[in-house]
This record gives structure tokens, sequence and C-alpha cells, in this order.
């Protein structure tokens, strides 16, 4: 007889929700009762409200039960869920579920779906075509794929990576870097961890790709330090990569070779901007550099290099398989493919949902989301991190692109969505920010290390009823200031969830309407 | 003054790192890792040895959060005060954490057991609020599982 095959996630958020002792609960339970099972322990699907979810191999397809939790586990074998059969926690069939069902997941195609580090499970499905594929072109053929997708910087800046590609391929020089941006420190965004733990070669294959269009050697994985459950996943995966001639020389008995390393942060926010990464990389203090000069022609220690987000390179394996055209047909206007969407805060339903571009935030915060956690109405959302605008409801129908968010002020970022319910203080919001500014500036400008602190202390006054009229105009003068004097986004953005709090909910700032 | 031991510790972290590029990242993560914190006195050592100024290396220990420069408790208890966790109630999990253990941020216990240290964004924001115990993750916290937290701890 053939053992049974039991799935129980890796991620760590399913690990923050117990999915170790779900893990160890079967096993355990499965031993006493003399039923043999193997349990692989995949990625997570993403659906954080039914985890941890255990899925079962039947005939059928895979079949779900969920939220499990570890007093859970012998009733199920008591209904003998390792048959697939009913159970109060089943789901159906997993690919049937609704909520995943109706996404278009191209980046995260394998995720929760694999054994994140098994290199058979990836080649089974479909990992490393894009390579293999990439092997056979010539460098500019590489990069003029990934232009003609349309793919945009998923880190947040939404620059075109063909473009950033092609001024990397045409600068002349011996050495050349590759650096994948993984300082995800936006809150609201989970996505890059979720490829590098539940599809790590995924990564990989787009690094090694990207060395190949434009002529690097060497690539750097710059880790966030708050994500070590990634980088033992990670360096897992790299070794594997290595043993079976994937990196290291000549890959794949081509005459290209490639060598790949993670290094970790040390938990400065400031160092997901790429200059400020790339003196953290050469070991130094992560002050921002002055641009021009562009990284893509000198970075990492002065030589040309192309710094790229996590969900960017992830999807360059696909695009290379199926072709650009196969990309750009999903999305829509200037904003092609698709995008890895992070439902977090106060959400009901949060998690992944990797939607085409045009997706409205209505139908992602209530289709997909079911409303707020806390059964409240949803007074405000961030979009894109701690530097993105509050929108309010009467925003919620802006689909999701890069030019109509940047048209009401907002920006698209990194994907992450973050709710508030009617509870929250609109203002106190303002402040951290301001506050988180004055801690994660690296310093060098003085519109974003001073005016962080002296925004506090503005929103002080107006909240103390102090001068209201005044103070409020010299906080719109202050966020003018930022916006057009810092050096990066930190000090050059802070202003937008202040500025947008601010214009929404100025109640809750102590000021009367018409005040503002 | 320094241990002999962590002297020789902070040695071969040196000797062994040195020459790589970007090496004071590296160096200094295996340095906390092994031995808990950043030694001030590890600095000139450090220097010399990296062809750097005493300042350079204070200057780089002291720019990154993650870094100690003194001994922490057994244990370190991060507490997520990032957007996401704000929408699910953090600051009342923040002000029960201070007030149970009778410390305030950056602070360690009088028993030594556990360091309370905020963090921005642990990445498990689907399941917020979040708190980080050493390398263990926990998600959709409240009070009960802070307590069972700590007196995990304690054991």
């Amino acid at each position: 007889m053939t053992n049974f095959k039991i799935y129980v996630p890796r991620d760590s958020s399913a690990i923050s929700l117990g999915a170790e002792k779900v893990f160890k609960a079967i096993k355990n339970e499965a031993s006493n009762r003399g039923i043999k099972i193997e349990i692989i322990r995949n990625g997570s699907r993403g659906l954080f409200w039914l985890e941890t979810m255990v899925e079962v191999e039947t005939p059928q397809g895979r079949v779900a039960y969920g939220p499990v939790n570890p007093t859970d586990v012998s009733s199920m074998f008591d209904k003998e869920f390792y048959l697939g059969k009913k159970h109060p926690l089943s789901l159906g069939v997993t690919s049937e579920i609704k909520w995943l069902k109706n996404q278009e997941r191209l980046t995260y195609a394998r995720v929760g779906i694999t054994d994140p580090v098994s290199l058979k499970d990836y080649e089974t499905h479909d990992g490393f075509k894009g390579l293999r594929k990439a092997l056979n072109l010539k460098p500019q053929k590489i990069v003029d794929e990934v232009t003609d997708s349309g793919l945009r910087g998923r880190g947040g800046a939404a620059f075109p990576t063909g473009i950033k590609w092609q001024t990397v391929l045409n600068a002349p020089s011996e050495k050349k870097y590759i650096v994948c941006n993984a300082d995800e420190g936006d809150s609201g965004t989970f996505s890059d961890r979720m490829i590098m733990e539940n599809d790590p070669f995924v990564l990989i294959e787009g690094m090694i790709i990207a060395g190949l269009a434009v002529g690097a050697d060497q690539g750097y994985i710059y880790l966030r330090s708050e994500y070590p459950n990634a980088q033992a996943i990670l360096n897992e995966a790299i070794n594997i990569a290595q043993q079976n001639g994937f990196l290291g020389k000549n890959i794949l008995n081509s005459k290209f070779s490639f060598n790949l390393e993670v290094t970790r942060a040390a938990g400065a926010y400031i160092c997901g901007e790429e200059t400020s990464l790339l003196e953290s990389l050469e070991g130094k203090r992560g002050l921002v550099r002055y641009k021009p000069p562009l990284p893509a022609i000198e970075g990492l220690y002065g030589k040309p290099t192309a710094v790229n987000n996590v969900i960017s390179l992830a999807t360059i394996p696909i695009i290379l398989d199926k072709g650009s055209k196969f990309y750009a047909d999903f999305g829509m206007g200037r904003s092609k493919g698709t995008l890895p969407i992070q439902l977090a805060g106060n959400i009901k339903q949060t998690g992944l949902v990797e939607k085409a571009f045009g997706i409205t935030l209505r139908e992602l915060l209530y289709d997909f989301g079911g409303g707020s956690a806390t059964g409240k109405k949803i007074k405000a959302v961030q979009v894109g991190g701690p530097l993105g605008a509050f929108l309010p409801e009467e925003q919620f129908d802006t689909p999701l692109d890069y030019e109509k968010f940047s048209e009401i002020n907002a920006v698209v970022g990194h994907g992450g969505i973050v709710a508030f319910d009617e509870t929250i203080d609109m203002s106190k919001l303002a402040r951290y920010s301001f506050e988180f500014c004055a801690i994660e500036s690296c310093g060098k400008c003085t519109p974003c290390r001073i005016g962080s602190t002296r925004g506090m202390e503005v929103i002080d006054k107006i909240k103390g009823g102090i001068d209201q009229e005044k103070n409020v105009a010299v906080l719109r003068d202050l966020g003018e200031t930022m916006v057009h004097g810092s050096l990066c986004a930190m000090g050059g953005m802070t202003p937008f969830p202040v500025i947008s709090a601010l214009n929404f909910f100025p109640k809750d700032f102590g000021l009367e309407t018409n005040e503002t | 003054m320094l241990s002999d031991n962590k002297i020789e510790k902070i040695e071969q972290h040196v000797n062994l790192l040195k020459d790589k590029p970007g090496a004071l990242l590296p160096l200094m993560h295996a340095i906390q890792d092994d031995i808990g914190y950043i030694p001030e006195e590890s600095y000139e050592p450090i220097s010399k040895a990296l062809s750097l100024s005493v300042a350079e290396v204070h200057g780089f220990v002291t720019f990154y959060h993650h870094f100690r420069t003194k001994p922490s408790g057994k244990h370190i208890l991060q507490i997520c005060r990032a957007e996401s966790c704000q929408s699910m109630g953090s600051e009342n999990i923040e002000s029960y954490c201070k007030e149970k253990l009778g410390i305030d941020y950056h602070e360690t216990t009088e028993d030594q057991l556990i360091t309370l240290e905020p963090v921005y964004c642990l990445g498990n924001c689907a399941c917020s609020p979040a708190v980080m115990i050493d390398d263990e993750v926990i998600g959709r916290v409240t009070e009960d599982k802070i307590d069972d937290l700590i007196q995990e701890a304690k054991k």
C-alpha cells in the first residue's frame, strides 16, 4: 500500500499560526494509529485566515482542511481525512476554492503547490524552462523580451525593468552585478517573503537570467534580518542549485557562470532604497547616494549593477518561458501583467491575491477580503506601505493601475493593502508616519532628518488646539518641502500619508472641515 | 574588560571574513550571533584589520537597529509597531508587554530573561498583530499568547 500524501505548509505566517504544532500532531497521531503517511512541507497557498491549511492528495486532486489547530487532528483522523473524507473543517478541492480560482497566478504559479526546496517539484512544474530558453538567446534578445513584456519594478518605483537592464547591458565593464532587493520593509507586504520561502528557485532562476541578460557573473540577495526562515530556505535552495549545475561555473554546460549569495541586512528600513542598499552591501552605513550616477552605470563597488525587487526577478522566468506577449496580455494601460497583492491588517480574509492590473480596491477589500476582520466599517486603507497615501471609502473604486493611482496622489508601491476600521484615529497614524521617518531616516538630507521631527510637533500642536489654522498651513508647507527637497522617497513620500489623512479626515485632527 | 574567550572569538571571525568584499556587514552579524552583542572593545581590532577608522566602525554599528553594543537578555521579544499591526490593536499588546515585564523598549528584565524591542514589520501582516521571540514569529497575538510566551521563556 502506498503512503497517504499530506501537505502541511512551512511558510512563516502558517508557522506563526501553529503549522509546526499541527505537523507534529499529524505525525504522532498517524504513528499511534499505525497509518502510513508521507508529510510534505509545501508552501502556503496564501489564504491566511484558513492557515494552518492541511491538504491531502486524492484521485480528485488535492483537498483542503482549515483552519486546522493541533486539537482538531485527532477528529480528522477519526473521519479518515487522509482519504479525503468530509470533516467540519473540509474546504473541498483546493484548486476549486473561489478565492484561489479567481486569481491569475503567474509569478506565484507554484506557490503553495510544491515543496519549496524540491528541485524535482520545481522542474515538474515548469521550473528552469525560462532559463533553458534564455541560454540559447543573445543578451539583447533577453532584454527585448523583458522590455516587451511591460514588466515594471515591483518593489514600488515601477521603473520598466527592461530599460534598466538595457542600461546595464550597454554599460561597458568587465565586472557587473545583479542585486536582488529583498529588504521588504513596507508594512502590509509579504509577497517577497512568500516567494523566497515558498518558491526560492524561481528567484534564483530569475537572477541567473538577469546575469545572462546584462553580462553579470555575481548576484547578491540583500535580505532583511527579520526573515530568518527565508534566509534558511534560500540558502538551502542555492546549495541545491549549485550541486545540480544551475549555479557556479558553466551553468547547464554553457559558457555562462554565475554565483549567488545571500547577504543578511541589519534592520534599517532605508536600506530598501537602492543606493542605500548598495552602501550597506559594501559594508558601510546605509546613507542614500546622490543620483546620477544611476546604479545601472555605477552601482555596487562602482560597477554597473541591476538592482531589482524579488517579485520583478521572480517574474522573469515565466516571461522567458511563455513569451513577452503572454505576460503583456494581462493588465491595463501601461500597467502590464499581474501584481501579487497582499491583503493585510484589519481584513477578514487576509492573504495573497495575484491579479492582473485593473482590479479595484473595492473588489479586493470586499470580494476577496470579505470586509473588515472586526466586522466594523472600513474607514481607510493604506496602499503601498508606510509611504503610501491613505485612501477613504470614496476612492475604493480606483482600479489598481500605476497611472490611475498616481492621478489621485497615491501609489501602488509593492502592492500591500492595509485596512483600518472606523475605530482608528487617522491623526495618530499621520503622526506615526513622521515618527517612523524620524526613526528610519538615514540623516543625509535635512528635509527628511529634521522635517520628520518637526512634523510630529506640528501635529501635536494641531491636536492640542494651538493656532490650528497657522499650524495646518505649516504642516502643508513642511509637506511640500519634504516632497520636493528630500534626497529619496523616504522623506519625499512621508508627507503622502500625512497630508491624505489631513485632507480626508480633518475631524480626527480636531479640525472643522472648513478650516482645512 | 572582555574575557579572553570573547577576544579570541572576535579575532577568529575577523580573520575569517576580513578579505570578503563588504566584510563589515557579515562580520558584525557573525560576532553578534556568536557572543550576543558587539562589544565596543572590538572596534579597534576590527578597524585595524579592515583598514578603517574606529569612528567608521562605530558609525556602522550604530546605524543599524539590529546591532547591539550591550548584552541582551536570554530571549529577545520584538513587537511589531507597523501600520498593519496597529490596525489590529498592537498598541494594546505593546502596553501589555511593557506592564507585564516591567520594562520599556530597549530594556531587559532584571532577571536578564527578556529584552524588549520594537520592530517595524515582520512580514506577517496577514496575521496581525505579530511579535517575534528570538527567531520565532507569532501571529494574531493576544494577551494570553503573550502570557504563554513569557511562561515558556522562563522554562
